[in-house]
């Protein structure tokens, strides 16, 4: 991040607005902050069910970055998570073979389907001259209507349709939770999470292509005169950030789920929007903002059962810290460019 | 009543847009301000109509001191602005137009508008559906609706900023009997313009601005030729510049026509040698700039053959002209040369033409230093294109010229550069030349064209008014070219 110290205050500011808003509803605030920390670290099944929401997060968080680098706005993320989802539940359902190659044709299918689907949104707009937020906001509804049509329809569960999902997958088509040690680790989706990031970074910071990607998404037009063919960079990042969405569905329905749900999403992609906002647009600060992001919401759910709060707040609380931050750094800049650019004068 | 400015100042940064500009208006007078690009015209204009504030000085009108801090504040006080794109909304009617900005209450009151917009408009002889859209207008109808609007908000003082841009003949015909008729009517007109003709033919007084400070002021007419050397100021020619040695030809254009928004050339006929320096004169908008795109292939001819080095280049891409060894440095250097937020090392990484995936960053940076040298750029590798002034930018830019460039097209390669800045500019431009390389440049400044060019091409109101060599000509026929005239 930048500047550190507005980040924090921030960061103050956004917990002291949830606390007055406890406080509003007549909740013990320090009791219901605890409970968010220990919901979510304070045991070693509840630490594998944070990194298991920590994954797809990560992974959907990295291929933001990539676009966000290009000057997108990918709002069509939640959309190539559904679509991988959908491509992995092809696979799991209907690849036969052994674990392995089942978990890996997933993996496989999942980015080409996130890929292809944010391709769509990537055409849209350079060919198209369609915004990729309305593009990809368009591409969202098509890909939650579609899951309700598979699963109610062709993959409909054995006896009544229910949106509840398909199908559980047959165990071979499980992503490996390795029992062995202990309640179960999320070691493969973690592991696709972590290097997505790396990966990111090290593409944007040391590669030609990523220096590239930055000069389209800073100035288009100069980047263009500099010889940059910028609508294939462009449509470079959307298959980039769709491929790692993609993934992102197949963890989620190969090591969460274990099936096809309407709401299969889980909201990681707006929620990656978020965490790259938090993050300055840099992959280095992702994992352990979106670590801090999924805590909040795998604890809030604890809030229900002892507090009777809804576990909403928890998103509450996340949309509070993004607000204060945005303010904070608007606020810097303002004080940085003094009182001309605050006038929109020369 | 009279309009008085009184020692007004402006400063951009470093850039006395407005340096000490003092004179008065009288009532019913139509008055020209005359003054190249870049003179200090718009920049007057816009504290006379509350877009900026004057950093010091007065603007009286009537005696009294304005108090301009915003545009409600210059039409409350009686000065209205007519901008060169008329301020109209054009989904809206043309009564809702007028309407629109009227001081009052929230509520629109459209039958009294309606009233009113008959009443003035007749007064001032116009007249208007008041239910017509304002798309369907003409240009000259939109500005007369713009007149009428700022009348009934009280102007006294009505300023004309280039108001001749993108129209017809006849409708300039038209706006120049209004504008006759709102002095008679007992208004201070204000007519800004770049144009000798237009002010000759329409105005009573003139005053010339030149450099942001007032250089010259008479009443109408002045003979020409004193306009012209006031509106540029004495042109020397610089000497012993090396007559060029001439090669094959480079770039040739057969009959184009091209068109670029309102800007359209017609079958242009132009073959440049190589080692030539071909200068493009002319008023901002006359048609150098589609020229240069249209060579950098940023725009398509409608029609002809556009050729470098033999090698027909008319429907080549963009890119397709790079491989082919042209090269185009654009005038706004942050908005389409140079990327903010990325570094010089990074810009000449993006400019270079290797190939490898991942970046040597310790080399680029030790190269990018070499550069820094090279082209005595005050700043370092780390840093970033918009903390650098313009004149290092434009350094910058040069050093991202590629080594083997055949054609080079410029636009305003020295504009706001310090003295220093520009002489290092055209060294190593010149250099270039001596390797071979066409150079084809668009400037404002006589200058440059009279000191660097082999033959200078004007353009006027979007075609090529005439072509001269640079040996023999001068900077007072320039003049007379850029602003349309043969010399008599």
């Amino acid at each position: 991040m930048r500047a550190a110290a507005p980040t924090l205050i921030a960061f103050a500011a956004a917990l002291a607005a949830g606390i007055v808003l406890l406080l509003l509803v007549g909740a013990p605030p320090l009791e219901a902050l605890w409970l968010l920390v220990e919901g979510s670290f304070g045991s070693a099944s509840k630490i594998s069910a944070t990194l298991l929401a920590w994954s797809p997060l990560l992974l959907a968080s990295a291929g933001l970055v990539v676009t966000f680098a290009a000057g997108l706005w990918n709002i069509g993320v939640e959309g190539q998570i559904v679509i991988g989802a959908v491509a992995a539940t092809w696979v799991a359902r209907s690849l036969p073979g052994p674990g392995w190659a089942v978990i890996l044709a997933a993996i496989v299918a999942g980015a080409v389907g996130g890929l292809l689907w944010a391709l769509l949104a990537g055409v849209l707009k350079t060919y198209g001259g369609v915004h990729e937020i309305f593009g990809g906001l368009g591409l969202d509804f098509v890909a939650a209507g579609l899951v309700i049509y598979l699963v109610l329809g062709p993959w409909q569960r054995t006896g009544v349709a229910s949106t509840s999902g398909t199908d559980i997958f047959r165990e071979e088509a499980w992503m490996p939770s390795f029992e062995a040690l202990g309640t179960g680790w999320p070691i493969i989706p973690v592991a696709l999470g972590l290097i997505s990031v790396v990966v990111v970074w090290i593409l944007l910071r040391g590669t030609r292509f990523g220096l590239r990607l930055k000069a389209v998404g800073r100035n288009p037009r100069s980047a263009a005169l500099i010889g940059i063919p910028t609508n294939r960079y462009l449509l470079g990042a959307f298959a980039i950030g769709g491929a790692l969405a993609g993934i992102a569905g197949t963890v989620q329905v190969t090591a969460f789920h274990h099936k096809l749900v309407p709401s299969v999403s889980g909201g990681y992609g707006f929620l990656g929007i978020l965490v790259v906002l938090l993050a300055s647009f840099s992959a280095v600060w992702v994992a352990p903002i979106a670590l801090f992001f999924v805590a909040i919401s795998v604890g809030s759910t604890q809030l229900d059962l002892r507090l009777g709060l809804d576990s909403a707040f928890g998103g509450v609380l996340q949309g509070l810290i993004v607000l204060f931050v945005m303010i904070g750094g608007a606020w810097s800049a303002r004080r940085a460019s003094g009182e001309h650019a605050a006038r929109g004068e020369p | 009543m009279a309009l008085e400015i009184r020692d007004i100042h402006k400063h951009f940064g470093p850039v006395r847009a407005n340096d000490g500009i003092t004179f008065t208006v009288e009532e019913g007078s139509l008055h020209g301000i005359l003054g190249e690009n870049g003179a200090g015209k718009s920049t007057l204009m816009k504290i006379l109509s509350g877009f900026y504030e004057a950093d010091s000085g007065e603007v009286v009108l009537d005696g009294d001191v304005l108090a301009l801090r915003s545009p409600a504040d210059a039409i409350a006080t009686g000065i209205g602005m007519l901008h060169q794109d008329p301020l109209v909304f054009l989904p809206f009617t043309v009564l809702d137009n007028f309407a629109l900005g009227s001081p009052g209450p929230v509520r629109l009151d459209r039958s009294t508008a309606r009233g009113e917009l008959e009443r003035v408009s007749s007064e001032l002889g116009f007249s208007f559906d008041p239910a017509m859209l304002a798309r369907d207008l003409t240009v000259g109808e939109r500005q007369q609706l713009e007149i009428t609007r700022l009348i009934w908000l009280g102007a006294k003082v009505l300023i004309f900023d280039e108001p001749t841009t993108g129209i017809s003949a006849t409708q300039r015909i038209q706006l120049f009997a209004t504008l006759e008729g709102l002095a008679e009517y007992g208004l201070i007109v204000l007519f800004v313009s770049h144009k000798l003709e237009e002010v000759e033919e329409l105005c009573d007084s003139v005053t010339v601005i030149r450099r942001g400070k007032v250089v010259f002021e008479a009443a109408m007419p002045v003979a020409p030729e004193v306009l012209v050397e006031e509106m540029f100021g004495k042109v020397f020619i610089a000497e012993g510049r090396e007559p060029a040695g001439l090669g094959d030809p480079v770039l040739r254009l057969e009959s184009v026509s091209v068109e670029d928004g309102t800007t359209y050339l017609d079958a242009l006929d132009l073959e440049t040698a190589a080692g030539e320096v071909v200068g493009l004169a002319g008023l901002e908008g006359s048609g150098q700039r589609t020229l240069l795109r249209a060579c950098a292939g940023l725009l398509t001819p409608t029609s002809g053959r556009v050729s470098v080095d033999g090698a027909d280049v008319t429907r080549t891409s963009y890119r397709g002209h790079l491989a082919a060894g042209v090269h185009y440095l654009p005038a706004g250097r942050l908005e389409e040369g140079l990327v903010e937020g990325i570094s010089i090392t990074e810009h000449l990484v993006l400019a270079s033409d290797e190939r490898s995936f991942f970046v040597d960053w310790a080399a680029a940076d030790a190269a990018a230093a070499q550069e820094i040298d090279d082209y005595s750029i005050k700043g370092r590798p780390a840093s970033p294109a918009e903390a650098l002034s313009g004149g290092n930018q434009q350094r910058l830019l040069l050093a991202m010229i590629p080594e083997d460039v055949r054609l080079l097209l410029l636009e305003h390669p020295t504009r706001g550069l310090d003295v220093e800045s520009a002489a290092f500019v055209w060294k190593r431009l010149l250099e270039r030349r001596a390797d071979g390389t066409t150079i084809l440049f668009a400037s404002a400044d006589l200058d440059e064209l009279l000191s660097y060019s082999d033959r200078i091409v004007v353009f006027f109101g979007g075609s090529v008014f005439a072509t001269r060599a640079t040996a023999s000509t001068d900077g007072e026929e320039l003049g007379y070219l850029i602003g349309g005239k043969e010399r008599v």
